[in-house]
């Protein structure tokens, strides 16, 4: 097999093939679009070509493609959609590195488990409500002047940091088998508040994702984020927590910053066992 | 509980700081963001945050010289009781952030690490690896996530801020929005209304700055009434990594952990930077400036390394200027400790592990240290007076502009990893001031004029109906005409500026916002519809964009950022002593000629009619440390500061030293 060298077989064109969907609930289509080859191209900037040309393959005139995006250097979560069949960021997805793979054409996917807002845009409110349940904060007194926090070893640092640079992008949790999506539709009768309510509750059984996880084992490590442990396990060990898990490890495989979220899962996996023994003793 | 509400526009650092604080102080908060909150803007920033620390203290510094050197660093265009005031913060709020676990990097023993920073000789910086931003973004996120779940801050994400509400009085009293999914436009009623919505690299097309780095928001304002100041001060980071969508930021703290800028001395040597030896490498910061080395002020190394490639032909890179910022000689494991959020980013986009071979870099717009035009109180100590309720009021009252779209605190030219510490340390300072300023008034956002909040909501439905159908046959596409403001923006108005070229680009910039207003659109639905959306904040560009240029034509010197060759100040060029000497008294007469004219910020009104900005000017307040010539690298430096110091003494005008 000949490897596709870039500098000397420079395709012409760049086939992109988009999943497309005009909003909640619709059917989704399929569209291609055909542009001009240039190097050093990623995906955000392959669709915002696509966003200035606003035409198929076939000239059809369409509306442009809708996604999220941000920083463009993949620090803030924002443009994951799946791309080849893979949840990753978009804007660190680089076409030279993907026509290497597949010379034919790009696929561009909304992720898989939230629900799709129009195009490769989805809902990922799910994901910022699980770092709720979890109680992912330190619980300060105040934000008055109070002097330094504690003294911190550089190992916990160190084992603090990688955690604390989860982005919630969502790619954990697109590949997790145990993470279902939920879409749920208003009612008629029912006002946003209740409907709210309604999706919250939904999400609160179900399961929480890694991501979460991750976060209450690094607040659970923190010298004054520890004062609220307890709370953070019972939140890992109702309805939608750690058992749901079931050890696929596709999280850990997904994840653009290589955070150990297995290695979490595990040490939530110890620390809830223990405080479940516990407090059977304490009743 | 209080009956008080704020809305607060804007989810980065300083709209987060704000939110946070006023909830504490008992404010129900509506926080509008663009962007789920956790991704905005401020996750970029890279290096680390400034304070004087125990470290530095021993050797010397305190907060009086990190005032001293922001202003020093700004070439005396901050306003100095602000920045006094956040120096003295500065270490109050490194321990907030401790305490809000920040995962700020350690010593051995376990206390904060810092890292030195441009524009200073001391290591005052704190740092989280090399996501400082991203990790300081986090834990207020998490406070106001905290905040949200007990009531206290309803979030509206993915919600775009159309303008202000005013009354009759032209106070503020909320602010109209549009919620980008489902396009529904609706008032948000207030009782002061703070905008935190950052900078404005996108009028340059691409720069560091994430996409929604408009500076529409701030326009809004400014089309409403507010003044804009300092537009043309624009700080193009030295060190970026060039790219067809984004160029990306290479954070200054890979010179502050050692990193070395260099280019072969011969012009487009081909051997591979590791088979070139010392003698043929050309450390030009180094040798040009011994003191500061790698660590000048950015607008000086922007120069410079602009210099080497366009004057001086030695760009690495034959088809694309660059220069090498070079890490290999640092071990890899403190590398990794260090800088490895920033590796991974050139690695992961550049294919290359700048472990083994040096980075190829080039500058890029970056920052506004101009923005809103906002108010502040100086107490008698110098600082400013806690709790008044105009501090970083706007001239519209109620309306508070705080963070990057301020103007105060970086003057001509901000340092490195002040940018965090004025965002965070102006979302604190400003909560006691709003709450005094709502406690001051009679009517609150209960009791507006129902007229009023519809009127203002109407006014935003018209525009954007009017966008989505009013255009029928014109073939103006918003995304090429941003594309074309952004060449032309980035010609005229970033490191070297010329009049003529300025002037051209002013006459070529109104056709295209002319253009602009006519825009047809590929989208016209009234579901998630990004075209309106952006062709809305393209408009809105225009307005920053000519006072950009307005204010760049007028300002004839060269200012921090600021650069105009054709009226620069001479390096001296006599040998003999007494010659010199004379020449040192006529360049220190000259500065003070142009202090004179030119050390005052540019203040724009827009008019609404012509679609203009109109300039005036407004003085700096220097009244703690007074001006003096920045001489990083001219010749004759030592006696212009001999001559200058002199003259200081003359005029009985010592500076202040510290009080602590």
């Amino acid at each position: 097999m000949i490897a596709l060298d870039p500098a000397a077989n420079r395709p012409q064109f760049i086939n992109v093939r988009v999943k497309r969907q005009d909003g909640p609930g619709q059917e989704p289509y399929w569209q291609l679009f055909k542009i001009d080859y240039e190097p050093e191209l990623n995906v955000i900037s392959v669709l915002q070509r696509i966003a200035a040309l606003s035409k198929t393959s076939d000239g059809k005139k369409v509306t442009p493609v809708v996604w999220d995006c941000g920083c463009l250097e993949e620090v803030c979560g924002a443009c994951t959609m799946q791309i080849n069949g893979r949840v990753r960021q978009s804007c660190s997805a680089l076409v030279d590195q993907l026509l290497k793979d597949n010379a034919d054409e790009i696929v561009l996917e909304p992720m898989s488990k939230f629900p799709v807002l129009r195009d490769l845009m989805v809902d990922r409110r799910r994901l910022f409500k699980a770092l709720e349940k979890v109680k992912a904060w330190v619980p300060v007194d105040s934000y008055y002047n109070m002097g330094p926090g504690e003294r911190q070893l550089r190992a916990t640092q160190e084992q603090n940091y990688p955690l604390s640079q989860c982005m919630s992008c969502g790619c954990c949790v697109d590949a997790c088998p145990q993470y279902n999506k939920i879409e749920l539709e208003r009612k008629k009768d029912e006002t946003e508040e209740e409907f709210k309510k309604r999706e919250e509750k939904a999400w609160d059984k179900a399961f929480v994702g890694p991501h979460a996880i991750s976060q209450a084992m690094l607040f659970n490590n923190h010298p004054t984020g520890k004062s609220i442990a307890g709370e953070r396990l019972d939140a890992l060990t109702a309805p939608g927590g750690i058992q749901a898990c079931g050890n696929a490890q596709n999280c850990v495989a997904v994840c653009p910053k290589e955070i150990p979220l297995t290695t979490s899962i595990a040490r939530a996996g110890r620390a809830t066992t223990i405080h479940t023994i516990k407090k059977w003793f304490e009743k | 509980m209080s009956n008080q509400r704020v809305v607060v526009v804007g989810g980065g650092l300083a709209g987060l700081a704000s939110a946070m604080k006023l909830a504490e102080l008992g404010v129900a908060v509506d926080l509008l963001s663009l962007t789920p909150v956790k991704r905005s803007h401020s996750v970029c920033a890279q290096g680390g945050i400034n304070s004087c620390n125990d470290q530095t203290r021993q050797l010397g510094d305190n907060e009086w010289k990190h005032f001293d050197d922001t202003v020093y660093g700004g070439d005396f265009l901050n306003h100095q009781p602000p920045v006094k005031e956040m120096a003295y913060w500065a270490p109050k709020v490194i321990e907030l952030m401790d305490r809000l676990g920040v995962p700020f990097n350690r010593t051995g023993e376990g206390f904060l690490d810092r890292r030195r920073f441009g524009g200073t000789l001391y290591k005052r910086t704190a740092f989280a690896g090399a996501t400082t931003g991203q990790q300081l973004l986090y834990a207020l996120d998490e406070q106001v996530r905290r905040r949200e779940s007990e009531g206290l801050i309803r979030k509206f994400e993915f919600w775009d801020f159309l303008g202000p509400i005013q009354d009759e009085t032209g106070r503020c009293r909320g602010v109209v929005a549009q919620d980008m999914v489902s396009m529904e436009i609706r008032a948000f009623p207030a009782d002061a209304a703070v905008v935190a919505t950052g900078g404005c690299g996108l009028v340059y097309g691409r720069s560091t700055m994430s996409v929604f780095c408009t500076g529409s928001a701030a326009s809004r304002c400014f089309q409403a009434g507010a003044k804009y100041a300092n537009g043309e001060f624009i700080q193009v980071h030295p060190t970026a990594i060039p790219g067809s969508d984004k160029l990306r930021l290479m954070s200054e703290s890979a010179r502050g952990e050692g990193g070395r800028v260099w280019v072969p001395r011969k012009p487009h040597d081909s051997r591979a930077p590791r088979d070139i030896p010392a003698s043929d490498r050309y450390y030009f910061l180094e040798e040009r400036y011994p003191e500061y080395g790698n660590l000048v002020p950015r607008d000086i190394a922007t120069r410079e390394i602009f210099d080497i490639c366009v004057n001086d032909g030695l760009s690495v890179d034959t088809e694309r200027m660059c220069v090498y910022l070079d890490l290999t000689h640092i071990p890899k494991a403190e590398l990794d400790r260090k800088l490895g959020g920033i590796l991974e980013i050139y690695e992961k986009f550049q294919g290359v592990d700048p472990r083994i071979e040096p980075m190829r870099i080039f500058p890029a717009v970056h920052y506004s240290m101009g923005g809103l035009w906002a108010d502040y109180v100086k107490s008698a100590d110098g600082g400013l007076e806690a709790g008044a309720p105009a501090n970083h009021m706007t001239n519209i009252e109620g309306l508070y502009a705080i963070g990057e779209c301020d103007y105060h605190y970086h003057g001509a030219n901000r340092l490195g990893a002040n940018s965090l510490l004025s965002c965070i340390f102006t979302g604190l300072f400003t909560g006691p001031s709003i709450v005094n300023y709502i406690d001051n008034q009679s009517g609150g956002h209960a009791d507006i004029d129902a007229a009023t909040l519809s009127g203002a909501v109407s006014k935003q439905q018209e525009r954007h109906d009017s966008l989505l159908t009013g255009n029928p046959g014109s073939d103006e596409n918003p995304y090429l005409i941003h594309q074309e403001l952004g060449d032309i923006m980035t010609r005229a108005a970033t490191v070297v500026r010329r009049n003529d070229q300025l002037t051209d680009a002013i006459e070529k910039v109104n056709e295209l916002h002319d253009r602009a207003m006519k825009v047809n659109l590929s989208d016209t639905g009234s579901w998630s519809n990004q075209n309106v959306i952006f062709a809305k904040s393209l408009q809105d560009m225009f307005p920053i964009a000519k006072s950009i240029l307005g204010g760049a034509l007028r300002r004839d010197e060269c200012r921090g950022a600021h650069f105009k060759p054709d009226f620069q100040k001479p390096s001296l060029t006599a040998e003999d002593p007494a010659a010199r000497r004379k020449q040192a008294e006529e360049w220190c007469d000259a500065f003070e000629k142009n202090n004179d004219k030119y050390l005052k910020s540019t203040i724009a009104d827009y008019d609404n009619a012509s679609m203009q900005p109109q300039f005036s000017y407004e003085d700096v307040d220097t009244s703690l440390q007074p001006p003096r010539p920045r001489l990083y690298g001219l010749v004759g430096a030592d006696i212009i500061e001999e001559v200058w110091k002199e003259r200081a003494e003359t005029k009985n005008q010592q500076p202040q030293m510290a009080s602590s």
